[in-house]
């Protein structure tokens, strides 16, 4: 953390987006967290996401549980609505928001703690609803903001700063995400903006569960060599399998890709993501050889990073559900209630 | 790209804008910093050690310094250098005791200084303390040059004037007045100078030979006017002046006519007004006294019935200016009569040596001025200096003291038997200015206050009297608010490549985008790759080392740093610091102390 906040002035020239922002109207209070916490630069891809997107402050919604991940919601894009929920209980929060007004934008944040441990539960149904949400774990290995204990995802073999190596199996949570039918399924690095960027507003604009799981460095605890969450492992061991260019709604694909290396997967905004193959055999659009490709590279001990699956047809809880296509924050109290008659109807509807 | 050596001095000297624009290299932040901290004769010493004439140079500095000022690129105004320069001067206790002292004994070398000018004087505040056997030879009955004899009283008080130019005096100069030099030649034969110092300015206002110039006594020349203000000869001129011209000359002749009871004054300019080559401050304090300022209109003929100036005839231009801002074509589409009472001309100043015989050896070129040496400031006659206006043609006062330390050095290494070319090189001292953890010896946090603006003496008040100083200087609170806006671009972002561990703290951090981590490339395609393009070339990029993890390099776009600290306190393992340079200058009294003066035979 710092004394001073960050000053006001900012560079002459920045640039404004479509809705008349510059990339510093999206910060938030500045940050509390460890100097070099890869959280902080997740939240500085998010700010370059959301200002790149030019999603209106005020339409969005950041939801959190508890740990230092989950402090992040205050350190971006502060003109918009936050939530600060209990340890690993942020998917219930976020249903029920999403539930009252679908046209929010919704950004959750969570750690490895926070979803694979005590939150398990919340997680694997979430998904399992495919509320339209992006659903990012800042995953570190460790639960940080309790001083550095193992997480969940603390790999067999991997040694924090004090202490002996962790012994117990580590959860992945991208195969979860797979495994559990999650719509969009992608693996960033918090020391890799290039990749992490595109995937953060593919998140955003896919319609559904836009699950990243997002490798970031606790400096503090989990940052030495031996560690498998550490910047020197990561940057090491880190293969990206599928490269993916976001495409906004309004502009063409350029022609800069070779025929056949590339695959442009069109989104429900008319956005597009242009899948760049670096790896032939897989397909980003398999569900089966997805799983399987993750089994193979876990026993390789690489750490695949990029998007991995995605299913763009899949219903949202909404669709699923059939609710009103109005928000229903928007419809007025009289309409919403369906008074004393109606509602005995609907109950002898499941006599 | 190669990485920065950032062991050279220079580079961290660019850095530091103003003190890189300041001829002088007066240490700006250094003594803004001591303003701060209320350390007024700290600051005044600091700066006296560059520039020599804080008073002075505090009121009337051309100030080279301020659209340098950093501040000037991350938003609008620079900060307010020279007014923080009075404050240091006029708050400042009796600080006699701290000047420098000529020893005891003299080194036993003569030398003569022509002219008792800026110029003259700091070669005599260099070469004194050192021994020197100084004499200055000055044609008019007073010191100090065209800063008495030109700038007005209401810019420059006497007594701030007499004050500085003293110090320098009481350091033992024998100064001899209503000594014109007639003849070099003579000069040289006459005495037995061991090195002689031209410091004779550029004295010769320049004419303006239209019709009628000759036919009435009220058309002046603006130096020869101003001059004859100043001891006196004139006091009055008509109720309606024109001034032709429109550079910083002609901003004091048109303010000084009137104190002197004009009431209409026009300054005539032949070209439009970004073309001006006034200062946007003298424009400004020039139009505050409700002078008018005429654009596109070209001197034709002096109007004159009956022996008596009537008027000015005027071709009234139509430029047209291109793209770039350049003029590219102009015709004429009228004439015009204004009428006057006066004329005074300030198109420019030339130099002139009648004094100085071509068959001593001393080369003229064709502006039949000497030929002399950037560096070492002699001609092609050993022995002889130039500096000043007498050097390269009219500048200014900072000019003429950054000339005259480089004269001293010289004579010093003259009269060493040295060679001049062979000069100190310039060092510089880093050191941290880490206090704590989120702590720094200076005030980090940036202060957005615009520009504090100079309390003046009221409209009605300030003709009364010739010698009113217009402006008040700064408030205390005016001060304390300046100080702040100051970016302390000497506190350096110093880069450790062996300690980054990519973790982009730095780059998310920085409130100006000035950092970025990427694959090295050539200086033109590293420039666009950069988290904002670095589009000013004036300004360097600082290029690490590979870095240990990916081999990529970080890269600074100098130009918009804002001396937050933030990167170096965002960062995990220190690999950022925030240490001050103190960019060091060599001085004569440097060279003197790495060489001390071999016993040589006179010229
Ligand atoms: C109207 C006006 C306003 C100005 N305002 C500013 C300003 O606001 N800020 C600024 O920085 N600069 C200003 N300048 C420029 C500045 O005054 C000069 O650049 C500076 O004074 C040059 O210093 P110098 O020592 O080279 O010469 P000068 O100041 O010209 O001094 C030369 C001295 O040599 C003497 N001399 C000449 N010939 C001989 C001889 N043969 N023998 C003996 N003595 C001789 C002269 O009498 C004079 O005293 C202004 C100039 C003018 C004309
Ligand atoms: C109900 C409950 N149980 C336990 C805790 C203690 N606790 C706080 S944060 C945390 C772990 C956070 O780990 P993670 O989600 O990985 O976040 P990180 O700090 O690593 O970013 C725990 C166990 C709590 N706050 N609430
Ligand atoms: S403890 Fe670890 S996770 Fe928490 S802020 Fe510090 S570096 Fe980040
Ligand atoms: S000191 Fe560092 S953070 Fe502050 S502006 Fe300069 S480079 Fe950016
Ligand atoms: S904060 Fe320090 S370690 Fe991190 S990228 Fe910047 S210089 Fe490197
Ligand atoms: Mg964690």
């Amino acid at each position: 953390m710092s004394y001073i906040s960050k000053p006001k002035v900012s560079h002459p020239k920045s640039k404004k987006n479509n809705i008349g922002l510059k990339r510093r109207d999206y910060e938030g209070v500045v940050s509390t967290l460890c100097a070099g916490c890869g959280h902080d630069s997740i939240t500085a891809a998010l700010i370059q996401a959301v200002y790149e997107l030019a999603i209106e402050p005020h339409r969005l919604a950041k939801v959190s549980g508890i740990g230092c991940s989950s402090k992040t919601p205050a350190y971006f894009v502060s003109q918009s609505h936050g939530f600060n929920s209990v340890h690993g209980r942020m998917p219930s929060v976020a249903t029920g928001a999403n539930a009252a007004n679908r046209d929010l934008t919704y950004i959750g944040i969570s750690g490895d703690g926070d979803s694979l441990s005590i939150g398990m539960g919340q997680f694997a149904h979430v998904i399992r609803r495919n509320l339209d949400m992006t659903y990012i774990i800042e995953n570190n290995g460790v639960y940080g903001l309790t001083k550095g204990q193992y997480s969940a995802s603390a790999d067999i073999g991997s040694k924090k700063k004090k202490g002996p190596a962790n012994q117990q199996k580590p959860i992945d949570p991208v195969s979860m995400g797979i495994a559990l039918g999650s719509t969009y399924v992608a693996r960033g690095f918090s020391g890799d903006k290039e990749q992490l960027v595109p995937l953060i507003k593919g998140a955003i604009s896919h319609k559904g569960f836009g699950l990243l799981d997002i490798i970031s460095p606790c400096v503090t605890f989990n940052d030495n060599p031996e560690s498998t969450k550490s910047y020197s492992h990561v940057r090491k061991s880190q293969n990206e399998v599928v490269d993916a260019d976001f495409v906004p709604p309004a502009e063409e694909i350029l022609t800069k890709y070779k025929e056949g290396e590339a695959m442009p997967v069109s989104l429900h905004d008319g956005s597009k993501i242009v899948f760049r193959k670096v790896d032939k055999n897989y397909d980003p659009t398999s569900r089966a050889g997805a799983y399987s490709f993750l089994r193979e590279s876990q026993a390789k001990q690489e750490i695949i990073t990029g998007l991995l699956y995605i299913d763009k047809e899949a219903d949202d809880m909404h669709e699923s559900s059939g609710s009103s296509s109005i928000p229903l924050s928007e419809i007025s109290y009289e309409e919403l209630g369906p008074g004393k008659k109606e509602l005995a109807n609907i109950m002898n509807r499941f006599r | 790209m190669k990485p920065t050596n950032i062991s050279d001095p220079n580079y961290f000297h660019k850095v530091v804008d103003c003190q890189w624009a300041c001829p002088a290299h007066t240490d700006v932040p250094k003594y803004i910093r001591l303003i701060a901290q209320g350390e007024f004769s700290d600051a005044y010493m600091v700066n006296r050690e560059s520039n020599v004439f804080p008073g002075i140079l505090g009121r009337v500095c051309d100030r080279p310094c301020e659209p340098a000022c950093r501040r000037t690129r991350v938003e609008d105004k620079p900060v307010a250098i020279c007014r923080l320069k009075r404050v240091a001067s006029d708050h400042r206790d009796d600080i006699t005791a701290r000047l420098p002292k000529p020893p005891s004994k003299m080194n036993g070398k003569k030398i003569a200084l022509i002219g008792a000018g800026c110029a003259s004087l700091t070669v005599a505040n260099d070469l004194l303390p050192l021994g020197y056997d100084v004499t200055i030879f000055e044609a008019l009955g007073t010191t100090g040059g065209l800063m008495r004899t030109n700038i007005p009283q209401f810019r420059l008080p006497p007594k701030v004037l007499n004050e500085e130019i003293q110090y320098i005096l009481d350091m033992g100069a024998d100064l001899k007045l209503n000594h014109r030099i007639e003849s070099l030649k003579d000069f040289r034969e006459k005495n037995n100078f061991d090195a002689i110092f031209v410091g004779t300015g550029a004295p010769k206002g320049k004419e303006l030979n239209l019709p009628g110039r000759y036919d009435s006594k009220n058309v002046h020349i603006g130096i020869e006017w101003l001059e004859s203000v100043a001891f006196e000869h004139i006091d009055k001129i008509g109720k309606d002046v024109l001034i032709i011209g429109v550079g910083n000359t002609a901003m004091d002749c048109c303010r000084t006519s009137l104190r002197l009871g004009a009431k209409n004054v026009k300054v005539m300019a032949r070209k439009p007004r970004e073309f001006f080559k006034a200062s946007d401050w003298e424009l400004e304090d020039a139009e505050e006294e409700n002078v008018e300022i005429i654009v596109n209109h070209s001197p034709k003929e002096f109007v004159v019935k009956n022996g008596k100036l009537i008027g000015m005839l005027f071709e009234e231009i139509k430029y047209q200016i291109n793209d770039d801002g350049k003029i590219e074509s102009s015709d004429v589409i009228g004439e015009k009569i204004i009428e006057c009472d006066d004329v005074i001309l300030a198109i420019g100043q030339d130099n002139a040596f009648p004094w100085i015989e071509r068959d001593l050896g001393i080369e003229f070129d064709k502006w039949d001025c000497p030929i002399v040496d950037e560096v070492t400031m002699m001609c092609s006659l050993d022995g002889v200096f130039f500096g000043g206006d007498s050097a390269f043609g009219p500048k200014n006062i900072i000019w003429a003291v950054a000339h005259g330390h480089e004269a001293a050095i010289s004579i010093h290494k003259y009269c060493s038997q040295e060679n001049l070319e062979e000069r100190l090189p310039p060092g510089m001292n880093l050191t941290s200015q880490k206090m704590g953890l989120h702590e720094w010896s200076y005030s980090n946090d940036y202060d957005g206050s615009e520009r504090r603006l100079m309390p003046h003496v009221d409209l009605k008040k300030r003709f009364k009297q010739l010698n009113i100083e217009v402006e008040l200087g700064f408030t205390l609170d005016q001060t304390v608010k300046e100080v702040e806006r100051c970016l302390n671009c000497d506190i350096q972002t110093v880069f450790a490549a062996n300690l980054c561990i990519e973790c982009d703290a730095c780059i998310d951090v920085c409130p100006v985008d000035c950092l970025t981590i990427t694959e090295n490339g050539d200086e033109k395609d590293l420039r666009t790759r950069l988290t904002a393009p670095a589009e000013n070339l004036e300004e360097d990029l600082y290029v690490s080392e590979e870095l240990p993890q990916t081999a990529r390099v970080m890269v600074k776009d100098e130009d918009l740093c804002v001396h937050c600290g933030l990167c170096a306190e965002r960062c995990p393992t220190g690999a950022w610091d925030m240490q001050k340079s103190t960019i060091l200058l060599p001085k004569a009294k440097d060279e003197a102390e790495s060489s001390p003066l071999k016993k040589v035979s006179n010229i």
